[in-house]
């Protein structure tokens, strides 16, 4: 290194300061949880998307990874439980200028908000998901979800898991997503370029983004630290672009897929509607 | 109809109707509804409406998803409005809560029908005004109208429009059954004629913006998502810069102001009609249909020579109660007909506080009230 190269080694600005709120950090997320990572990997592909960032806004419901909108130096909402994507939908609908982006957790949108989930995927409405799942309600103390694997420990499934849990790429493939990938909190390259594909795509793109959390969900099913998470990630994460998501369900020690799973292009709701309305002023409304 | 798709003129038109046009008449922009008997003319009219004023219609996958759509596009910028019924308005409590909670410009109409729950799908009823009150959790103030023909659902729906904006909150149309269906007609003025609010924006520069930060009169000014203001908006108890507080002075402070907005305003939101008070020992006091059926018993009392008069509260909510209170100490009591088991009534007890008595004559819903009772109950106040 030439002495013209020096690197400052205590900078007085992280290259991500610009977009998060100071004033609200430390954030409330525990040592070893992955909802970080998604953010990070938010915030790169944010600043990389050359969107307009004024108008860029992000929608949150409740829970830990409800969390995010508080964090994030953009026009953020954090909401009621469940209802992140329709307040989303209504945002996005009077103002079609935005980039909306939902961010939360598998409860929020899988569970209390999983009608609003199809629906919207349905729809087609241009807005970008990031779902972390963490397979539990963390947020509440470590309780069962619609994402907890089948005979996984959780405060209220202290037997096992009674419930088959929804597959999440599954679930919005066919919905009407046109865009679903999934990625581990370990594999955070393919994960921001994930995000950023789905920052640009028109219409309703998902993105999972699986999460440790070894204060709860890893505590009781024998992964009692992040990187005892992380190391499962890396042991059983395999790379599966275009599968049929209908084959990515994740069990209680099996393997995780992760990949690209849905990549389409079809109309959005505000397509069709000026389709209509240009055609409506054409034939002078008959 | 204008190039611009304004209504103007004289109509024969449902009160559903006339409140769709009157929402159109407002500024209202964006529609977002699901549909139930008896609202669901308004949704059809803003389906067809909205695109013609270049307006947005959705419907939405229930009341739950429609009320928070309705509050995502208030922060995008453009006034919103649902309609809905008894098991939808149940629904909406949740994100009603979150519109005063985060200060959101709205408004809902509820059409109301028989119930509890299913009840009478198709008939009337006035037995969601508490609810209206009291239906989402926390302590908080609500504005509600009450409407008893289509000219005055056409008129209280940009009425609501403009409380909503210049109070920052949702406001509440608590019609029925019977004016939602009425036909009758109703007189669109043309758009200069007719008042609009909207809701005051910042006058600082972004970074010296605070979401919460209120002058006197107790409501902040309101940046839209997308101007450059870059702030943050929860339903959790917050300082002035949005941010959460989780401790009892932030949630003190945040609860006043909330509540005091809509209190020290209410001269200018509560709205009476009041006829023959002049003399009258007996107030026949309601709203909305119930107001109507109330007209003849009190013309035959009157007849009869009783001296009755009328109080029509066009404003239910916040409630009138200094207009009660001074009522009650110059009559002898209050009628008050409402479609419901006791709901009003109580209030009218409440301010009257014993220095006059509060009658209630009563109707579980599925019609309107036999004029003999009420005229029955002014006869027995007159006693």
């Amino acid at each position: 290194m030439s002495d013209k190269q020096v690197v400052n080694l205590k900078p007085d600005r992280n290259p991500m300061d610009e977009l998060l709120r100071e004033d609200r950090l430390p954030h409330i997320w525990c040592s070893g949880c992955g909802i970080g990572v998604a953010l990070t990997c938010f915030i790169k592909a944010l600043q990389k998307s050359g969107l307009d960032l004024d108008k860029v806004a992000v929608v949150s419901g409740i829970g830990c990874t409800g969390r995010v909108a508080g964090y994030v130096k953009l026009d953020s909402f954090h909401t009621t439980h469940g209802r992140a994507i329709p307040f989303a939908t209504g945002l996005k609908l009077a103002n079609p200028e935005l980039k909306v982006v939902v961010f939360s957790g598998d409860g929020d949108l899988i569970a209390i908000g999983g009608n609003h989930l199809i629906h919207a995927a349905r729809r087609n409405v241009d807005m970008t998901i990031i779902c972390v799942n963490n397979f539990n309600y963390g947020m509440t103390g470590g309780q069962a979800g619609p994402t907890t694997p089948a005979g996984a420990i959780t405060s209220t499934s202290v037997y096992g898991c009674f419930e088959h849990p929804f597959n999440i790429p599954y679930l919005a493939a066919a919905s009407g997503a046109v865009y679903v990938a999934r990625w581990t909190a370990l594999h955070v390259r393919r994960l921001e370029k994930s995000i950023l594909e789905a920052l640009h795509k028109s219409g309703f793109s998902f993105v999972e983004v699986i999460s440790p959390c070894p204060t709860l969900y890893g505590r009781w099913n024998k992964q009692r630290t992040g990187l005892a998470q992380m190391q499962y990630y890396h042991d059983k994460g395999v790379i599966r672009h275009g599968l049929d998501p209908k084959e990515v369900d994740i069990g209680l020690h099996g393997e995780i897929v992760e990949g690209v799973f849905v990549d389409i292009e079809k109309p959005t709701f505000l397509d069709f509607c000026s389709a209509a309305l240009a055609k409506n002023a054409e034939t002078g409304g008959s | 109809m204008s190039k611009d798709g304004i209504l103007t003129g004289e109509f024969f038109m449902m009160g559903d109707v006339a409140c769709a046009e009157g929402a159109i008449s407002a500024g209202c922009r964006f529609f977002a509804g699901y549909p139930i008997t008896p609202a669901t003319e308004i949704a059809e009219r803003m389906a067809a409406r909205m695109p013609q004023v270049g307006g947005t219609y959705i419907q939405m996958e229930d009341e739950l998803a429609s009320m928070i759509t309705v509050l995502g596009a208030s922060w995008g910028g453009v006034k919103a409005m649902t309609a809905t019924s008894g098991p939808g308005f149940s629904l909406m409590m949740e994100n009603l809560g979150l519109g005063i909670m985060t200060e959101t410009p709205c408004v809902l109409v509820n059409v109301q029908r028989g119930g509890p729950s299913t009840g009478l799908p198709t008939l009337v009823a006035q037995g969601d005004m508490m609810q209206a009150r009291w239906g989402s959790h926390g302590s908080y103030e609500i504005i509600a109208l009450v409407p008893s023909s289509p000219q005055e659902l056409f008129n209280l729906t940009i009425r609501a429009f403009n409380l909503a904006e210049k109070y920052r909150t949702p406001v509440l149309i608590m019609t029925d059954a019977e004016v939602g269906h009425m036909t009758e007609k109703v007189v669109i003025p043309p758009p200069e004629e007719i008042e609009i609010v909207s809701r005051r924006r910042p006058t600082v520069p972004p970074d010296e913006y605070l979401p919460y930060e209120a002058g006197d009169d107790l409501v902040p000014p309101m940046a839209n998502a997308g101007e450059g203001y870059r702030f943050h908006i929860t339903g959790l108890t917050h300082d002035e810069r949005g941010y959460p507080g989780m401790d009892a002075e932030t949630q003190e402070r945040l609860i006043y102001r909330l509540i005091e907005k809509i209190r020290r305003n209410r001269d200018d939101i509560i709205q009476l009609e009041e006829h023959g008070l002049e003399d009258a020992e007996v107030v026949v006091c309601s709203y909305g249909i119930a107001a109507r059926t109330a007209l003849w018993p009190v013309e035959l009392a009157r007849k009869e020579g009783i001296k009755v008069g009328t109080l029509r509260l066009i404003t239910v909510w916040p409630f009138p109660e200094e207009r009660i209170r001074r009522l009650a100490r110059e009559v002898k009591a209050f009628v008050v007909p409402e479609l419901n088991y006791g709901q009003i009534v109580l209030e009218v007890e409440r301010c009257a506080a014993g220095q006059a008595e509060a009658i209630l004559v009563r109707h579980a819903g599925g019609g309107i009230h036999n004029p003999r009772k009420v005229l029955e109950a002014i006869r027995r106040a007159a006693r």
